[in-house]
């Protein structure tokens, strides 16, 4: 229908919409992304540019978890863990895990070195919220991961400075048979601020589900809260900073219900009522077409 | 093709125009597939002879322009451009008149078009459509909108005693609540279903059209709501089970 002229994509073109598409893909779903990408592209060297570029933002974004050989668990892949571009700390075992983005997967581990670790101090606040976020991770999500990341101030020796620590949750449930996906995603990001005494917290919350039988259909939330707790012994504050974490994601959990529930029973309902006000079904008649509307008008009682 | 469709499956849905773009760009001689079989969020125009705003789609378009099912006329104006026969713009005209009722009733507001056009198998197509949205406001800050598209497009076979009408209905629905409380929340996209017959053609075209639509939308808002409303939130709750009172932990001083 259209005689458009043909104007052939740049590589870099491609390149680009080739990432787009990769990066937009839904939780779980860029394996079968790039298979479709590939057909669609028919050129493998552009391809492979772009999911090198495209997998580690994808898995970073998606904060995936991938087993350590080893046995050493699970390492979750964060931008916060990032010690190069493919190296990713684990901060619970102290082992650094060498990753394949393209492949989702973890290759080799090695120990990591006192320089890519936090200081004694920063690392008994670390090691004690971590081991109370476990806990709270494993009562609330039958299937997360979480770890526990300094991200500012990991050389503090002693009290006296600021340093940082960020909370990372993670869940996610694929279910591609049912074709039916989704995550839950929270980062927490902790300022331990010395001189007043306080820990300030930044959460974000973001859930997501796609369910594509006959369809494409997708759930996409986004939550921002704040709250602050005081600077206490390392023990205490994991337990209060958990208890913080807890309270706030269970409410978010009641609210995303609450959010179903009005968008169901008001704005749902009010799109399309099941029957007119008749309450009958509309009065398609069999006579022929050219008095239909008039015939239908008046059993309606509308006015022309 | 199929490739593509599936990528179109997986794209976030208020992405759904930059991801058609992309496609086209990268198949260009798919175009007219593409176009044809991804549904994005339906626009209108107004007329300019009669002010009525009417649905821009494939099955109106020409070129840059496009047909309005009210005066008949390309907007802009087009030369050499394809119209349907005078009896079935007959049956077109008939067709607005009564879906706008129809859809009045049901949805109570919102524009809606039908275009019909003859195909090669002495048969015609027509397509129905429906373009709407409601907003509220609650307590302050706090905004839902829903939007609700609708394209229903039929292939009628050849006129005989009993003729088959094939239909493909697409509901793009989309939900969203902003709240300066609670955050974003947004479910949307399209489900899309089938179903065929073979009526009496003594019955009206249509009749025989109207109530398959009909049936059709009735059995997509229990579709939809089975999907948007049961199977995201059970993905949810299985992410994460609500719980009444998580225990909490006291300090052990």
């Amino acid at each position: 229908m259209a005689e458009e002229e043909e104007t052939e994509l740049s590589d870099d073109q491609k390149k680009g919409i080739a990432k787009w598409f990769l990066v937009n893909a839904p939780a779980g779903e860029i394996q079968y992304v790039s298979k479709d990408l590939k057909l669609v592209l028919n050129d493998d060297d552009v391809y492979n540019e772009a999911a090198s570029e495209a997998f580690p933002v994808y898995n970073k974004s998606h904060l995936i978890s991938l087993k350590m050989p080893g046995g050493f668990g699970d390492v979750l892949v964060t931008s916060y863990g990032e010690l190069q571009d493919n190296e990713y700390l684990d901060p619970k075992t102290a082992q650094v895990a060498i990753v394949d983005h393209v492949k989702q997967a973890c290759t080799k581990v090695r120990p990591a070195t006192d320089e890519e670790l936090p200081s004694a101090y920063v690392e008994e606040y670390r090691c004690a919220l971590e081991a109370e976020i476990l806990k709270y991770v494993a009562e609330a999500y039958p299937k997360g991961s979480s770890s526990v990341y300094c991200t500012n101030g990991k050389d503090v020796e002693e009290p006296g400075s600021d340093f940082d620590l960020v909370v990372v949750i993670a869940a996610a449930r694929l279910s591609p048979q049912n074709f039916c996906n989704g995550s839950w995603r929270t980062i927490w990001n902790i300022e331990f601020k010395d001189d007043i005494q306080k820990l300030e917290l930044n959460g974000k919350l973001l859930v997501g589900a796609h369910y594509f039988e006959e369809g494409n259909v997708q759930l996409d939330t986004k939550h921002e809260c704040r709250d602050s707790t005081m600077f206490q012994s390392p023990d205490d504050t994991a337990i209060s900073v958990a208890n913080l974490i807890r309270r706030h994601e269970t409410a978010y959990m009641a609210s995303l219900e609450e959010s179903y529930f009005k968008l169901s029973d008001n704005t749902f309902k009010d799109l399309r009522r099941k029957l007119p006000i008749t309450r009958t079904l509309f009065p398609w008649r069999s006579t022929r077409q050219f008095s239909l509307k008039r015939e239908i008008s008046e059993e309606l009682g509308i006015g022309k | 093709m199929e490739a593509a469709m599936g990528l179109m499956r997986r794209m976030p849905p208020r992405h759904s125009e930059t991801a058609l773009s992309a496609l086209l760009s990268l198949l260009p001689h798919n175009s007219s597939d593409l176009l044809s079989q991804v549904d994005l969020p339906l626009q209108v125009l107004s007329d300019d002879d009669s002010g009525k705003r009417f649905i821009l789609c494939e099955y109106n378009r020409d070129a840059d322009s496009y047909r309005s099912p009210w005066s008949n006329k390309y907007h802009p104006r087009l030369e050499d451009a394809p119209y349907p026969s005078s009896k079935l713009r007959q049956l077109e005209i008939e067709a607005n008149d009564i879906f706008t009722v129809y859809c009045d009733q049901y949805y109570e507001g919102g524009i809606s078009s039908v275009y019909m056009w003859e195909d090669d198998n002495e048969g015609f197509v027509a397509c129905f459509l429906k373009d709407g949205s409601k907003t509220g406001q609650g307590r302050r800050g706090y905004l839902e909108e829903g939007t609700w598209d609708a394209i229903h497009v039929i292939e009628v076979g050849p006129e005989e005693e009993t003729t088959r009408y094939c239909l493909t209905s697409t509901v793009m629905l989309s939900l969203t609540t902003d709240d300066v409380s609670s955050g974003t929340f947004s479910l949307s996209g399209s489900i899309r279903r089938q179903m065929n017959m073979n009526l009496p053609v003594a019955d009206g075209h249509l009749c025989n059209m109207g109530k398959m639509i009909e049936e059709m939308e009735g059995k997509l808002r229990n579709s939809l709501d089975q999907v948007y409303f049961g199977k995201t939130r059970e993905m949810v709750c299985t992410l994460r089970p609500p719980s009444e009172v998580l225990p909490m932990r006291l300090p052990d001083s």
